[in-house]
This record gives structure tokens, sequence and C-alpha cells, in this order.
């Protein structure tokens, strides 16, 4: 994974990216580590809170609410955001929302000249629209600032997680990373340390520089405040409120879903947000700012503008089923709890968007042309709903997802090209009638006989299956079918009379 | 909590489920075993086929909708359903109404609202329709117990099943790490995504052979012949078996 993004439109289908990834031993260990740290933290501060199920509750309804009135919402934060001297601006697709964002990024120089650099606070949804390629293609490079960020950019790697995004290295890749990547002037990294405090001390020589030359900032946002037209930031880092706070323009993306009604709502996504994410009682840094500072004073950002993406948005609103989806405010709970996403990491969802969340929400956002074999990325082992601060049911819109696949898939001449689907259509027959049902247990027992062993035991088994299920028997064997079902057995007792046959089982 | 019932004898009807008809019939005999044992009787709709499980998880909802309706069907007489499998209970609970819905019959719907509250999975009618935990069983072996998902997270069986298994005389019942974590059978999910699925297996293999028990246990068939599959391919001697099959043993 490298240089190119991960962009669902050409990435190889999950279980084929799976297959590699799981051989990555050191990927997996640190995966494993980090989200086994993050959960562990998570389930003591959740547990700690008496009212946890009463937040969940709140942050859904909050959410549900929001999303069946965004209209309402959105024109009311335009207006209020404008009133305090911010700039909005809509954007109907990715594409849209790249070029809005180069052109005010180009007109934010000193007069009007565009500037060569800009400094990033870690954003999700500018990741979505491959923002910073876009800058790169148009003369502008942009600095991460977000540490893991950082990490990912310089070692020209690819987020992996919405929230930890290089939770897949470890400190001693990391450091290699700094060595090889970072060419402070003056600074010689030959014996850089390897304790956080080292690569700590590397990242803020490196950034420091930045946040003080650099003149204009591109963020995301956690949330937009349709009553007070703020836009709230949380992290852990502080380098975030440099950016908000040091340039002379700053440009906020976000995803029209990211608006909450009221400044109170805070009270309760400030509570799940956090503990949710990063296990932490409150994020380090809080950031909410209102327009620009007209005062004399004249604190931060001079210019401040906010684009709106819709990117697919307003098409998961319309469908009843999904639009839970956009619920999401973006912890990253799921991932940390999916087993799935535990063994193969984040890459392997070829999309920017990983795990659980990331296998119901990239497919939406392709508008299910690109990105089917996400949602079959789960056991539908329910862990990742268990975990959602807004009670988001992963696996049931993970259901509804696969049936828009099926469809796709059984349209016209799709089918003869898909065994599954034949095989599936042919067994759901079966089902419906008891008489086939039976004579359907009598042809499989006959189909498996060639397949079958006898082991030390005197008892068959098939340790090796033809194609598609042949899936099963690389790693685990399968009995053969007893000789007789239950129902021939309770028939049978039946006919003899109960007593007997209850007893001699 | 029902305790009362406890002595009354109910007629049970017996929903064995496709797989566990076809595979594990040994399972069915001993439920039958149990409930007998207990007092009750035991009847078996013969038109039952599948719950439908398959079909809508994988995606293939309209097929899954017959389904729904042949059980109402088979079961619609019935006092008390019981079903040895927590997967196929959830798929009932989480999903019946929702096809319902889909099939936008009212007659459908009414039928389901009432037929669910009927249908127990079978360590929850033990422990919560009758209120028992010692149903008069003894397996002198070294047993762990494995929570499916849907057990845990859909039906919320909570420990009931280790109540029941601690109340077996001779039982060595030792806790298995990572109890919450999944299998990684997820149905076609084992197929469709194999590696991943192989994976996970790994984890939960390691975790039953860290309890050195000879046997592993739980209340759906179809991670057991997932879990089992792993064990019995390495020659592991660990054997899997469905905790009815347990609640039925006697000295």
């Amino acid at each position: 994974m490298s240089g190119a993004g991960l962009d669902p439109r050409t990435a190889p289908k999950f279980q084929v990216a799976a297959r590699r990834l799981v051989g990555d031993a050191q990927m997996r260990k640190n995966v494993r580590h980090a989200t086994n740290v993050i959960q562990t933290k998570r389930a003591k501060v959740v547990a700690e809170m008496p009212d946890w199920e009463d937040l969940r509750e709140s942050g859904r309804q909050i959410r549900r609410h929001t999303l069946r009135h965004l209209d309402y919402y959105l024109l009311q934060f335009e207006k209020n955001c404008t009133a305090a001297g911010g700039v909005v601006h809509w954007a109907r697709d990715a594409e849209e929302a790249r070029q809005i964002v180069i052109k005010l990024v180009k007109q934010s120089g000193p007069q009007g000249e565009s500037p060569t650099e800009i400094i990033k606070i870690k954003s999700m949804t500018t990741e979505e629209i491959q923002l910073n390629q876009a800058l790169e293609e148009a003369g502008v490079h942009a600095y991460e600032t977000d540490l893991a960020e950082l990490i990912i950019q310089l070692g020209h790697d690819q987020p992996s997680h919405i929230v930890v995004p290089a939770l897949h290295k470890n400190r001693a890749q990391i450091r290699e990373i700094f060595q090889r990547e970072m060419h402070l002037p003056g600074s010689d990294f030959s014996n850089l340390g390897g304790t956080p405090q080292d690569l700590a001390d590397a990242a803020r020589r490196f950034l420091r520089e930045k946040f003080l030359r650099v003149k204009t900032a591109v963020s995301g946002a956690n949330f937009l405040i349709a009553d007070t037209g703020g836009v709230c930031i949380v992290e852990s880092e502080g380098n975030g409120r440099m950016c908000l706070t040091l340039p002379e323009t700053l440009i906020s993306v976000a995803g029209i879903d990211k608006v909450v009604p009221k400044f109170s709502d805070l009270e309760v996504m400030l509570q799940l947000l956090p503990r949710s994410a990063t296990g932490e009682r409150m994020n380090p840094y809080n950031s909410i700012w209102t327009g620009v500072d007209k005062t004399a004073a004249g604190d931060g950002p001079r210019t401040f503008h906010v684009v709106l993406v819709d990117n697919a948005r307003t098409k998961i609103l319309a469908d009843e089923e999904a639009r839970q989806t956009l619920q999401c405010i973006r912890c990253g709970a799921c991932l940390n709890a999916c087993p799935v996403y535990l063994q193969t990491g984040g890459h392997a969802y070829g999309s920017v968007y990983a795990g659980p969340i990331g296998a119901i929400l990239t497919p939406q956002l392709m508008e299910m042309h690109h990105a089917q074999s996400l949602p079959y990325a789960s056991s539908l082992c329910g862990a990742c709903y268990e975990v959602c601060p807004v009670k988001i049911d992963i696996p049931e819109v993970l259901i509804h997802l696969r049936n828009k696949v099926v469809k796709q898939q059984s349209s016209g001449l799709n089918i003869l090209a898909n065994p599954e689907v034949m095989a599936l259509k042919a067994v759901a027959r079966v089902f419906r009638s008891e008489a086939v049902f039976r004579i359907a247990q009598k042809l499989g027992r006959l189909a498996e006989l060639p397949l079958s062993h006898k082991d030390s035991n005197g008892v068959g088994w098939i340790d090796w299956l033809p194609g598609m299920l042949g899936g099963w028997t690389q790693v685990r064997d399968l009995r053969v079918m007893p000789k007789q079902t239950f129902r021939q057995w309770f028939e049978a007792r039946e006919k003899a009379g109960k007593k007997g046959a209850a007893d001699g089982k | 909590m029902e305790s009362e019932e406890a002595g009354r004898g109910l007629r049970v009807s017996l929903f064995i489920t496709c797989y566990n008809d076809t595979l594990f019939p040994e399972t069915g005999k001993a439920v039958v075993k149990v409930l007998e044992r207990l007092g009750h009787t035991v009847d078996f709709p013969a038109g039952q086929t599948c719950c439908g499980q398959m079909h809508w998880n994988t995606g293939y909802q309209e097929e899954g909708l017959p389904m729904l309706t042949r059980f109402l069907e088979q079961f619609k007489d019935s006092e008390v359903i019981v079903s040895p499998s927590t997967s196929c209970v959830a798929m009932m609970k989480d999903h019946y109404p929702i096809m319902a819905e889909r099939m936008k019959d009212p007659k459908i719907t009414a039928e389901v609202a009432a037929i669910l509250p009927k249908v127990w999975e079978f360590s929850q009618f033990l422990t919560q329709k009758l209120g028992i935990e010692d149903v008069g069983a003894y397996f002198p072996h070294r047993v762990t117990y494995h929570a499916s998902c849907h057990g845990l997270r859909s039906l919320h069986l909570g420990d009931g099943p280790q109540r029941l298994l601690r109340a077996v005389r001779g039982i060595d019942l030792v806790e298995i790490e990572n109890l919450e974590q999944c299998c990684g059978f997820g149905g076609t999910f084992a197929i469709k995504n194999a590696e991943v699925s192989s994976a996970m297996l790994a984890d939960k293999v390691r975790g039953v052979l860290n309890t050195r028990a000879e046997v592993v246990t739980g209340c759906d068939n179809s991670c057991l012949m997932h879990v089992g599959g792993s064990l019995h391919r390495q020659r592991t001697g660990v054997w899997p078996l469905h905790i009815a099959e347990i609640l039925a043993g006697e000295e």
C-alpha cells in the first residue's frame, strides 16, 4: 500500500486483499496489540459510567433526529456560520469539493498569491475525497500534522484505522520512517531513540517549524453546531489546536452528516466520543470556534471557510434501512471490537473507512457500484453494534446491503456467471418442501461418500471439498452425515412406541 | 422467570433446524431425552425444514420468506417451541418481524408476533422458562464452553448455559479466554472469506487448547462444527459436543 491511495474503485476484493494481509505477521501483531490496548481502556471508562446505555440512546436519538431534518439544520448552520464571519460552500461530490478547496487555498496567500504549502489537521473526509493528491497535482504540498497521519505520510503509507491511522506500525518501524524521511536541517537522526518521548520530540521539531511558517490550514470537523454556527474538533496532541489558531486562513471540510442541532448536544457527544474512540474520559484538546474574531485583537484565522460535502450522503439518507449509517461519529470503536479487522488490519478494506463501519459506509458512498465485497467482510458476530456509541445496527445494515449485492448478481444474465447464486436459489427450493428436503438429505449422503475417510474411531470425515466449498476444508475437516437423520429417528420411535426408544436412544 | 411451570408437564414442539436434523441427530435425541426426563412431552411437526437464516443473512432475502410461512404453518398449534440452535432462534427473533413486515400481510405479522414469545432456545428454555439449573446429568469430563455470538449478543443467554453445566455431576468446567470472541464461522462467511475465517478460528482453537479441556461445548452446533473441524484436522483429540448431549448424560 503506497502512494496511490486507498480507492474503492480500484481496490481488490476484500477476500483477495485479506488473503495477502493475514500473512503479514508483523502487521497482525501490531494491530492485535493496539486494538487490545484501546479496547481495554474503553471498557474501563465505559464501565465507570452508570448511565452509559442512556447516553448511547441519547446519542442515537440526537443523530437520528438531525438526519431526519438534515436540510433544516444545515441551512441553520450556514446562516449562523455566515453571520459569525465564516463562508460556507456546498459540494455535491468529491470532485467539486476538491475544486472548491484548491481554489480557496490558491487564493489564500499574501496578495492573493497561491501558497505552495498548507498544514492539515487529521480528517477522514479529506481522505475520502482524496484531497492531498489533488492539492499536490495543483502544486500545493499538504503537511499532515496529526502524529499518526504524519507517520503515514512520511512512510508513503495509507491509513488503516479511522482514529489511529498508523496503528499497523510499531515504534521501531516509526523510528525507521522518521530517520529516513524527516531530513531536518541541523538534526542528526542517525542515533534517534525509540522511546515515545524521542519520537514525539522528533515530530515536534519537524512540525513546529511548519506551524510557524505556513499560513493556510485545512481541517475536517467532528461536529457542526447548527444553532451557533460553530465547528468542533477534538484531538489528543494539540497539533490540531496549532492549525486552528496560527494560520491566517482556515478551510474546514465536513460531510453534511456532521451537523448537530444544538451546542448543548455536545454534552452527550463529547461524553460518548472520547470514551469510545481512545478510552479517554475527555479529549485533551476540545476546540470549538465560531466564524472569525472580528474584534481588534483579531485572534486566530482572518479567513474561515466551511466546505460541506454531500458525496452520496443524500443517497444514503434516502435508503430507509441503511440511513442509520450516517449516525456515525467516527469513533472507531467498531474497528477495535471487530474480530475480522483484528486479523486483516484496515488496508484489506480498500477504503479509508475500514472495519465494520467501513464495510457499510464505503459501498454506499460508491452507490453500490464498487466495494460490493465489503458487506460480506463480516461474520455478523455483532461486537460492532454492542460498542457503537450511537447504536448503529451494523449487522442489520450489512445484511441489507448483501441483499442489494445479490440483486445485482441475480439480474439478467449475471446469474449464470455466479455458481453461488444458482446454488442458494436451488437450496431455497429444497427447503420449500419437506419431501424434497428428505431427498436432498439422501442425495447429500451419496454425494459425499467418495470424499469420506474413516478415522481411527471408525467415524467418517471429509478433508477435501471441491470448488468454493474448498474454503472450508483448507483448515477444517467435516464429519460425514450420520446414516439416520433426526426426523427418521423420531418417526421410527413414534412408530415403536415412545418409551422403549427414548431409553435406548 | 416462570419457575412455577417446572412442576407441570409441557407439550414441547421441537424445531430441530435443518442442519441439526441432517448432521447432528444425536443433539436432537439428547434434547428429547432431557425434556422427557424433566416430565415434558415432545412432538415434532414433520413438515419443518429450515428457519431461513442462511438465505436471509447471505442476502437472499426473497428466498428466505417462504421459510417463515412454512414455520408458521408447522408450529401454529404449538404450546411452546424449543430449538437447540442459538443462531436459528436469533434469526427468528431478530428477523421474522422484519420479514413479516416485508411481506405486507397483516395476518403474517400478527402470527409472528403471537408465535415468537413461545420460541425458546434449548438452554434458555431450561434456565428462563422452566427456571431450573440442575437437570440431573452426569458427565465426568473436563469441558470448556464456547459462547456463540448469537447466544451472547442477540439472545442474551448470559451465564445461563454455564449454570446448567456447573450443576452437572462429575464435570470439570473451565473457562476459555476471550469467551466473547467470534470463532469465525459466520455461515457463508467461512466459505466466502475462508482466509480470515481460518485466522479467527486459529485464535479460538488456541483458546480451547489452552483450557486443556477434552470437550468443547456450546448451544449451537454450527460453531461447534467449525471449531471441531479444526480440532479434528489437527488431531487434538478434543471433541465438540452440544450442551444438550452433556445434559443428557447419565451415570
